[in-house]
């Protein structure tokens, strides 16, 4: 049997050995001359991580408990990667095309770069996968406690053991797994030793395997009757829990950071997943041939009550194997180191992109990222994050103490993965996924996950116990153990079945219900078409960010070399002779892209964002941008609003301007009109006076004749202005009304004397009905009379009948009483019937008649003044104006 | 045998003062009160010159006096324009259709009878001389 120190010794050397492959590989890929790193045969050994110590161990013990069950670990990937090729291919694709690097950036992209859910998912992955590495630690602990001897540094210590183990895989990660913020997030170095890892645990399984067929039994053929004795022919199996585990493995493999650290992002090329499709199942098949074999001879060979998850070890002990015991130990210890040193990168990453950074970021906010040392940042906060998950793990592992608490904990860390597989696969294929559905989604089923497995798991006994068996506040449904008072018999089975069915639910009616984000489609659209978008989408709209912020960001992050290294490339490959390259949406993309491999893609995106002040893709960026945007809509509303004002002002005061100059027309007409009214009489008047200064001949009846026509014109001028001035006040408004009682009899009586005395010698005949003129007015009745005397002039003047008489009318009508003037000439001429209203405007057959032609305007605005109308009724007869009588001067009488 | 005058003239009063002051002046005086019917008058009359109202019922002064322009035997009629709107483009416009002199009412009997002789005489005034010129 080795002695302890032997066997520390042995591991230093084995590490020692690590650290040596992984050195070179990393200087080789770092020289270029590496081609045989990047083949599909190191890609499809480093799959191989899948199967940890807990499958190395666990499933000889799992077939000696439980038959074949454990071939449904195996199964699951298996089906994955033979029947669901493509969707492992469309996953590469878009974890290359989108610089993807980690499945927490991978969920995160695709709902939007959403920050909140990248957190989600980086929480949920570490609370699922603590456990896991937990029981790593415990499975090289108990190996080493298989070779119990003490030696000089005495017996090994379960607990210390744990704690070296921890340091030493820690610092072997933290020096290959961050030696720098690569873009890609390849790590050469840290891959090759897990190849090497693979093969040395494949090996070391089979040559136990072949040890207990060839050496212990007698072939495969004693084997096999062996194993129709063993009770494991007996078991008969569950089928829904076949189903259910092999669903379960099948999702882990898609799900688990650490597979997808290896399978996606460590890809590097999209070819050695056509290798692996089938190198990897029949990896896996080379693992499990020879499991029940050991199992069942185990179970014969060794004393009763041995554990089966040993029998790896112990097998070839109890043989005085110590060699191949020690192989064996090498195998069990490769595949827990293996798994943890990759759990802890995949992890690291996560935590540090995605919870550390942002939290800086917005510790630090307002400042420029570049301000900061952001490479420094991120490197420490990927450092600190590998030594916190181990820490983690390993306080697990101390608190949760007995093996059998930590026997069933790979499967129920398979289900807490499993919750993202949804919302990625939702993701890939389903456009309308939206965050919000992803996040309600992963949400709920991590919280029945940890409620139903996890925390009757992890919960110490004493603490819990009250909870445990009767539920929080005493609510039974809510028992961990019979959630919603399903009393199944596997607790696993009912988890699984409640917890991805709620989470496919709840993802898929909350994705129906809400709309995606402008973000959220686009990279919808990026990954569910990933095959015809092979580049990510041009976020960056032109850029105001100078090239030289950029650069000194990107050295910040990138480092100085390759980030100089990248920007002269890009200069050149612009056909630029500067150092700097134009920051063309291009050129920012790759360079987003860059940053993305050290620091996640939304965070590279909001500080691109920052630097170029462009429209960040971020949501919350994008919103503010959409909000601005709505804004200046808003604003250029306005202004279309404002300039429609402006038009329509434009457009008044262009009518006002045409009204002006309209009115400044009929300005000019009225003087002119008025002009020729004025001068038509004086130039009469003067006339005739010139001549009674100049004529001393002229004879008396001539010097009488010119002095009347003198006499007249004088008195036409005075009228004519009387005329004008009444109008000019009437127009005003400013007219003064004198109303009182009076009788339409009287009124009328007034405007026919005197008229009757204006005209000498008329011979108009006046026609009334008395009787009828019997109305009360309460009105201005000098106003009144003066509209009448016009209309009886009017008719004296213009009644060209041979016998000319004028019927004035009373007409009572429904609700007013209107006078009726109407002679019996030839009336006004139709196109004439329009205008006599206006100024100065007479009709044709007024060539003889005086009077300036103000009268009819003048009647017209009066009777407006006075509440009543005035208007010619044409028709068949004469001349006929109709006279309405104010209708409150009826009513107030 | 005076000179034979046409005067169309709507205002009766303006009519009879025009025509007592050139008979007694020794013009032989026809006038006419109605625009429509001018045309007809100067045909039939066949004046040596016409003193021509602008503001005439039935047709304007201005229009006559086109068309006493565009008729081959009046081409060169001499025509004296009165008007009673005393505005400078009136005269502008009446000048521009040809005819020979303008007076705006109120004027002295001596002008007009000075002007009218002068636009019978063939002396086109064009204008000129007139004591209301620019009012």
């Amino acid at each position: 049997m080795l002695s302890f120190d032997g066997l520390v010794a042995v591991c230093v050397l084995y590490v020692a050995g690590l650290f040596w492959v992984a050195f070179l590989a990393e200087k080789r890929a770092a020289e270029g001359k590496a081609r045989w790193l990047s083949s599909p045969l190191v890609y499809t050994l480093s799959l191989s991580i899948y199967t940890t110590a807990w499958t190395f161990y666990g499933a000889v013990g799992s077939a000696a408990r439980s038959g074949l069950e454990f071939m449904t670990i195996y199964l699951g990937p298996t089906l994955v990667f033979i029947g669901w090729f493509w969707l492992l291919r469309k996953m590469v694709r878009i974890g290359r095309a989108q610089r993807i690097t980690s499945i927490a950036d991978m969920i995160s992209s695709r709902y939007g770069k959403s920050g909140g859910l990248a957190a989600m998912v980086t929480i949920l992955a570490v609370i699922g996968t603590t456990p896991y590495i937990a029981l790593q630690l415990q499975s090289v602990t108990l190996s080493f406690s298989v070779f119990a001897r003490p030696g000089a540094l005495g017996a090994p210590d379960t607990e210390s053991t744990a704690v070296w183990v921890a340091g030493g895989l820690a610092l072997f990660t933290i020096v290959f797994g961050t030696r720098s913020l690569d873009v890609n997030e390849r790590h050469p170095g840290l891959v090759s030793a897990i190849a090497l890892e693979s093969i040395v645990k494949l090996f070391a399984l089979l040559a136990v395997g072949g040890f207990v067929v060839w050496g212990l039994a007698d072939g495969p053929r004693d084997v096999l009757l062996r194993i129709e004795e063993s009770p494991i022919a007996t078991w008969t199996s569950n089928g829904a829990r076949w189903v259910g585990l092999t669903v379960l493995s099948g999702a882990a493999i898609l799900c688990l950071p650490r597979m997808f650290q290896v399978m996606v992002v460590e890809n590097a090329d999209e070819r050695h997943l056509a290798t692996a499709s089938w190198a990897f199942p029949l990896y896996l098949l080379l693992m499990s041939i020879f499991v029940i074999p050991i199992a069942v001879v185990g179970l014969q060979m060794m004393p009763e009550g041995a554990n089966p998850d040993l029998f790896m070890l112990t097998l070839p002990l109890a043989a005085g194997q110590d060699g191949l015991a020690l192989f064996a130990f090498l195998g069990g210890f490769s595949a827990a180191t293996s798994m943890v040193i990759i759990a802890a990168l995949a992890l690291s990453t996560m935590v540090s992109n995605h919870i550390i950074v942002p939290l800086w970021m917005r510790a630090t906010k307002g400042e420029n990222p570049m301000t900061g040392d952001m490479r420094r940042v991120a490197l420490m906060a990927r450092r600190l994050s590998i030594a916190g998950v181990l820490t983690l793990g390993l306080v697990y592992y101390r608190m949760s103490g007995g093996t059998e608490a930590l026997a069933s904990i790979g499967l129920i860390a398979f289900l807490g993965v499993a919750q993202v597989l949804p919302a990625l696969l939702g993701g890939i294929f389903w456009r309308g996924a939206t965050r919000a559905g992803a996040a309600a989604g992963i949400g709920l089923g991590f919280l029945i996950w940890g409620w139903v497995l996890l925390v009757p798991n992890a919960a110490t006994a004493g603490l819990m116990q009250g909870v445990l068996e009767n539920g929080p506040f005493g609510l039974t449904w809510l028992r961990p153990a019979t959630p919603l008072g399903l009393d199944g018999a596997d607790p696993l089975l009912t988890a699984m079945v409640l917890s991805l069915g709620v989470n496919s639910f709840a993802f898929v009616l909350v994705s129906l219900f809400t709309f995606p984000s402008p973000m959220e489609r686009l990279m919808g659209a990026q990954f569910v078409n990933v095959y015809e978008h092979s580049r990510t989408p041009l976020a960056w709209k032109g850029s105001a960010g100078t090239a030289d912020d950029l650069l000194i960001m990107a050295q910040r992050i990138l480092g100085a070399g390759r980030a100089a290294r990248l920007f002269r490339d890009a200069a050149a490959a612009q056909g630029r002779e500067a150092r700097l390259p134009e920051p063309t949406p291009d050129f920012l993309e790759r360079l987003e892209r860059e940053l993305a491999g050290s620091v996640g893609a939304a965070t590279a995106n909001a500080m691109v964002g920052q630097i170029t002040g462009g429209a960040s893709v971020s949501v919350r960026d994008l919103l503010a941008v959409a909000d601005e945007t709505a804004q200046m809509m808003e604003y250029s509303s306005q202004l279309e609003a404002k300039s429609a004002e402006l038009a329509q002002t434009a457009a008044r005061l262009r009518e006002a301007n045409q009204k002006l100059t309209e009115l400044s027309v009929q300005k000019d007409a009225f003087l002119s009109q008025i002009s020729h009214e004025l001068r038509t009489p004086m130039t009469s008047i003067r006339a005739f006076s010139e001549i009674l200064m100049k004529s001393e001949d002229l004879d008396a009846e001539g010097r009488t004749r010119f002095s009347r026509i003198i006499h007249d014109e004088s008195l036409r001028l005075t009228r004519l202005l009387d005329d004008l001035l009444d109008l000019a006040v009437l127009e005003d408004g400013r007219v003064t009304l004198n109303e009182g009682n009076t009788m339409l009899g009287d009124v009328l009586d007034r405007a026919v004397n005197a008229t009757s005395a204006l005209v000498g010698g008329t011979r108009l005949s006046i026609l009334r009905t008395r009787a009828d003129e019997e109305v009360p007015l309460w009105t201005d009745a000098d106003r009144l009379a003066q509209v009448f005397i016009n209309l009886i002039s009017n008719a004296q003047k213009y009644c060209d009948a041979a016998e000319p008489e004028l019927r004035i009318e009373v007409l009572r009508l429904p609700g007013r009483v209107e006078v009726e003037f109407a002679d019996n000439g030839a009336g006004v001429a139709p196109r004439q019937q329009s205008l006599i209203f206006e100024k100065f405007a007479r009709g044709d057959t007024a060539g003889e008649a005086p009077g300036a032609g103000l009268g009819l305007a003048i009647s017209r605005e009066i009777m407006g003044r006075l509440g009543g109308g005035l208007i010619y009724v044409p028709g068949q007869g004469g001349a006929r104006f109709r006279v309405r009588l104010p209708g409150r001067a009826l009513r107030a009488a | 045998m005076g000179t034979r005058v046409l005067l169309v003239e709507d205002e009766a009063n303006i009519l009879e003062a025009i025509s007592f002051i050139l008979s007694r002046d020794g013009w032989e005086v026809h006038g006419h009160g109605n625009g429509a019917t001018a045309l007809d008058a100067v045909a039939r009359l066949t004046p040596d010159v016409v003193v021509l109202d602008v503001m005439l019922p039935g047709r304007s002064g201005l229009d006559i006096l086109r068309d006493l322009r565009n008729a081959s035997e009046t081409r060169n009629l001499p025509v004296l324009m009165l008007t009673a709107k005393g505005q400078a483009k009136d005269r502008d416009l009446a000048l521009s259709l040809g005819a020979n002199a303008y007076l705006t009412k109120p004027f002295s009997n001596a002008e007009m009878v000075e002007t009218l002789r002068d636009v019978a005489h063939g002396v086109s005034l064009n204008g000129a001389g007139l004591p209301d010129q620019g009012s």
